[in-house]
């Protein structure tokens, strides 16, 4: 069967992991598995600096991970259980680091959840949204 | 004969297990949501399985993106427990169960599922919150466990049909073993979530409802569903839910619904819990 790598364009505000993003990612999130360690999570967030040059990554990618910006670092191929690595090393839980890529702040994401979550309606397709 | 005598679905969010560890299930967020495992963890004290078949996935804990193996079975002695970032969840290694284990591996390898055998594995969350769900906070668990890992990080993840398939032939070859054990299989994951984007935190419990009723009513209708539909509806990691589908395949035709539990949120996710049981045993 000949994979359709297209059809996930269409999900609003969603970045799908497929094959072709891992290999895009694969030093990226090398790094990040490498976090799974307690000495490593020191040496990295005593000099993030030094510690990403240890690692065949893009400089975007490094500057995403530097300023914490999730969403650019999901577009150069990382995934979110991945970067998980990076905000545990900090202490972060998923909703803190989750609600960054939305347009909300954790109070309002958090409140959102409370109340059932964000509804599907006008969440479905980007052609539905106008978007395509 | 092993017989697979009851088969149980749950989701599996990691701040479920650290409000476990944490000793903050009392707290007005998590009681709701924990009360409603209380019915399951009374149930298992009467039910309680000589090995449970446990499918999970891992989540980028042991396997990172050097080796992804789309179905893979542990036959170890004995998995411990992976530091996914905040240190090891402070609970017991899982006993393996290695007779089992290797003959299951063997029998559905023969049957043309071509898996990957792990002689080492550590197990995340993916597997050691359903345990504390289902068994609380003992010092030893009171089961052995054979972790059935499947790739639902990476697209592709397996079909449903595949899934469905894995699951049936994962009943035969429990049948198959000689001796008389009590196997319980286990699908954990889900329900909606989405926990990357500007689409996170969806959730959709109508959707969510559907699927359960599908999966004990519909299995062979419902294995068609292509990942999109999951990943559309249900969020880009409702997809976890096609590892509901094996514990159905391996239940046979007709089930009993002993219990369901739906709750929103646990963290970003919508939580849904079944207890079934094959119909020749109930």
């Amino acid at each position: 069967m000949k994979p359709d790598f297209d059809q996930f364009e269409d999900l609003p505000g969603t970045t799908i992991f497929t094959i072709e993003k891992a290999r895009e990612g694969f030093h990226f999130n090398e790094f990040c598995m490498s976090l799974r360690k307690e000495e490593n999570r020191k040496r990295f967030l005593a000099d993030e600096r030094s510690y990403l040059d240890e690692w065949e990554m893009t400089e975007d990618q490094k500057q995403a991970v530097l300023t914490r910006d999730f969403q650019k670092m999901l577009d150069s191929g990382g995934n979110v259980y991945f970067l998980s690595k990076i905000f545990a090393a900090e202490g972060l839980s998923y909703v803190q680091a989750v609600s960054t890529m939305t347009d909300m702040d954790v109070k309002e994401y958090q409140a959102m959840m409370l109340s059932g979550g964000r509804n599907i309606e006008g969440w479905r397709s980007k052609k539905e949204r106008g978007e395509a | 004969m092993a017989k697979i005598t009851a088969g149980i679905a749950t989701s599996h969010v990691p701040a479920v297990g650290a409000a476990i560890d944490m000793g903050r299930t009392e707290e007005d967020y998590w009681k709701p949501m924990f009360e409603g495992y209380e019915f399951s963890k009374n149930w298992i004290k009467d039910n309680n399985p000589d090995v449970a078949i446990i499918v999970y996935n891992d989540h980028a804990s042991y396997f990172g993106m050097e080796i992804m193996p789309t179905f893979a079975v542990g036959v170890a002695e004995s998995f411990e427990i992976c530091d996914e970032g905040y240190g090891p969840r402070p609970v017991p290694s899982v006993e393996g169960a290695p007779e089992l284990a290797t003959h299951l591996a063997a029998s559905l390898i023969l049957d043309d599922f071509d898996l990957t055998v792990l002689n080492v594995l550590e197990v995340d969350h993916g597997l050691t919150v359903p345990m504390s769900l289902m068994f609380g906070t003992p010092d030893k668990w009171p089961t052995k466990v054979i972790p059935l890992a499947v790739n639902v990080v990476m697209y592709p993840q397996p079909s449903g049909e595949r899934c469905l398939s894995i699951g049936k032939a994962i009943g035969r070859a429990v049948a198959e073993f000689d001796e008389g054990l009590n196997v319980q299989i286990w699908g954990t994951g889900g329900m909606s979530h989405q926990i990357q984007g500007a689409r996170a935190g969806l959730i959709n419990l109508p959707w969510d409802q559907k699927f359960m009723d599908d999966l004990i009513n519909e299995p062979e209708v419902l294995q068609y569903k292509p990942h999109l539909e999951y990943m559309r509806e249900a969020g880009s990691e409702g997809v976890e839910l096609i590892m509901w589908l094996i514990m159905r395949g391996a239940l046979g035709d007709q089930v009993e619904e002993v219990y369901r539990f739906n709750h929103v949120p646990a963290s970003n996710t919508s939580v849904g819990h079944l207890i079934l049981t094959p119909k020749d045993v109930a």
